[in-house]
């Protein structure tokens, strides 16, 4: 649906020279829900610009819709991203102008009778559900209902696609999540595939079935949610998962306070990481049935992604030096991830807290 | 009242049909100079943002040269530029003096002047929504008359009237070419035969079309403002 092959971004800046997008390959099938991550200034929104070639890439190919949107005419390019769909986080409405209005500005230059274009903007409005605000201006429109006006406006050529630039970061997570759900709806309805571009971790989990990691101009990396979330390479992509499961505060705050965590000399500090049906309570009582491990649990969570739970536990298994490494081999056969984890003490230093 | 008028006013009185002359030659001179430099204000005030560096239809060459222009034309005094456009008022009006000649510096002068305020209140507007327009795939000329000029209006209204209370001045100093209004009744009846009484009638009736088109600009951009 949307394939970028080897794409550069340069900017030059008086004398700077900044490289918002580095040798990028992107495919993005039909039917995806596609999301680009990253801190701001990793050229996430350079490259969803790329996309509909507002943002004319220095060199690399950009095929949408079966075209090289490249080696388009103006006129050709301007008909291209009529099927290509785009939010804003800003929502960038028309402020003179009512919401019908806004719906109906696309449309304007098409060749449909009047009749069909008051029909398609009814049936728009209809299906953000903001039927009752036709006449409504901007301004009277809350966060929320502002990027529902711009849902509608962006469907109202029927894209196949709708690139979204951080269309949720300006509203409250409430709000974020019945966008986000009619997003999902879209996807699943009208087959759309959807391309977010954004810094929270917590909506790429929300909704997208693939995602890829970006950092300075690069995608460090990518894949499909499940094995993305349950087993990440990177450090950043880890940062992002953590920030989003709240993970990496919990484990700082059970390391910080060492009474929470009553290791001793012999025990294991480690987290578990399970995919799928295995659940960790099964696995827990395995390893206290099996090998005579007791295994405290400090933390433990789970995420549906797409239907498929992916969750960690950070356990103390305390027993015999044998029984412990049996456990271990045991849990490995079960293809659950085992990570060692650093003794209290040396996550307090960082932390600026020396145990004695 | 009038034993009191013409105690106090005798010479504005002895002149009245000077006077409503007077104010009808400024008024015809400001509402044909604002007819024709709405249309070529606007238009240079477009092409300026539309050329711009990052517009719909970007051009290093179109912006520099207008730009040049519109400065040099701002830097010229208008009692001066009054001279230096006298051969072009002979081409288009054929005469120099007169209130009709008087339009031809008055569009000159008022243009850049004009053209630099539409070019700003177009700035204003949301570069958010010009770059949603264009990923809908509107044409650069959509965009100007659907886009800038529309969400622009309430600031295009505000520049207009900006504008045409600065026309009103300038329009004083067209008296210097026999243009009259009620400038050259200030100056030639009023100061040069100590008539002060006269200069004083024409500062009032000049404020009171100044709070005329500032109390409509102001009624207009209200009501355009969502």
């Amino acid at each position: 649906m949307i394939s970028l092959s080897r794409i550069n971004v340069t900017f030059h800046i008086g004398s700077r020279t900044v490289d918002a997008a580095r040798d990028i390959d992107l495919e993005v099938d039909e039917g995806d829900v596609f999301g680009i991550v990253g801190y701001s200034g990793a050229g996430k929104s350079t490259l969803v610009r790329v996309m509909n070639l507002l943002q004319r890439p220095t060199s690399g190919e950009v095929i949408v819709n079966g075209q090289n949107l490249m080696a388009l005419r103006p006129r050709e390019l301007r008909a291209a991203r009529k099927k290509i769909g785009m939010i804003f986080q800003h929502f960038n409405l028309m402020t003179s102008r009512t919401v019908y209005d806004n719906v109906l500005y696309p449309l304007k230059s098409a060749r449909i009778p009047k009749k069909d274009k008051d029909r398609k903007v009814r049936e728009l409005l209809e299906l953000v559900g903001l039927s009752d605000k036709l006449g409504a201006y901007p301004s009277q429109l809350s966060g929320g209902q502002k990027q529902r006006v711009a849902i509608a406006r962006a469907l109202a050529n029927d894209p196949h696609i709708l690139l979204c630039d951080e269309a949720t970061s300006a509203l409250d997570p409430k709000t974020t999540l019945s966008i986000l759900d009619l997003l999902r709806d879209l996807n699943r309805k009208l087959g759309l595939t959807i391309v977010i571009i954004t810094h929270e971790m917590q909506v790429v989990k929300e909704i997208c079935s693939k995602v890829a990691v970006m950092e300075e101009g690069r995608i460090v990396e990518q894949g499909d949610i499940v094995s993305i979330f349950s087993d990440p390479q990177q450090p950043l992509t880890r940062d992002f998962i953590h920030t989003a499961t709240h993970f990496g505060q919990t484990v700082e705050k059970i390391m910080s306070h060492p009474s929470l965590a009553r290791i001793g000399e012999q025990d294991l500090l480690c987290k578990i990481s399970f995919v799928g049906e295995r659940t960790g309570e099964a696995v827990i009582s395995d390893l206290a049935s099996r090998f005579g491990i007791s295994a405290n649990i400090l933390f433990g969570n789970v995420e549906i992604l797409r239907q498929t739970p992916v969750g960690s536990l950070i356990v103390v298994l305390s027993g015999g030096r044998v029984e412990l490494e049996k456990a271990l081999a045991y849990l490995h056969s079960l293809d659950v991830d085992v990570e060692r984890m650093p003794a209290p003490s040396t996550f307090a230093q960082s932390g600026g807290e020396r145990i004695g | 009242m009038k034993d009191w008028l013409n105690q106090y006013l005798p010479n504005v009185m002895d002149n009245l049909d000077d006077i409503w002359e007077s104010t009808y030659e400024t008024i015809y001179m400001v509402f044909m100079t604002s007819v024709f430099s709405a249309i070529f204000g606007v238009a240079l005030g477009v092409i300026l943002v539309a050329t711009d560096k990052g517009g719909v239809l970007a051009n290093k060459w179109v912006y520099g040269i207008l730009e040049k222009i519109v400065n040099f034309f701002r830097s010229v005094p208008f009692i001066i530029l009054i001279a230096l456009v006298v051969p072009v008022t002979r081409l288009i009006t054929g005469t120099s003096i007169g209130m009709n000649a008087a339009i031809v510096p008055l569009v000159i002068g008022i243009v850049p002047f004009y053209a630099r305020q539409i070019q700003n209140a177009l700035l204003e507007v949301d570069p958010g929504v010009i770059e949603a327009t264009q990923a809908m795939g509107s044409s650069p000329i959509e965009i100007i008359f659907r886009v800038y000029l529309k969400e622009g209006l309430t600031g295009i209204i505000r520049a207009s009237s900006v504008t045409v209370i600065n026309l009103i001045g300038l329009t004083t100093m067209a008296g210097a070419i026999g243009s009259g209004g009620l400038g050259s009744l200030a100056i030639n009846k009023g100061y040069n035969r100590f008539q002060l009484d006269i200069t004083f009638v024409a500062t009032a009736l000049i404020l009171l079309l100044v709070f005329v088109c500032q109390f409509v600009g102001d009624y207009f951009t209200r009501k355009s403002a969502h």
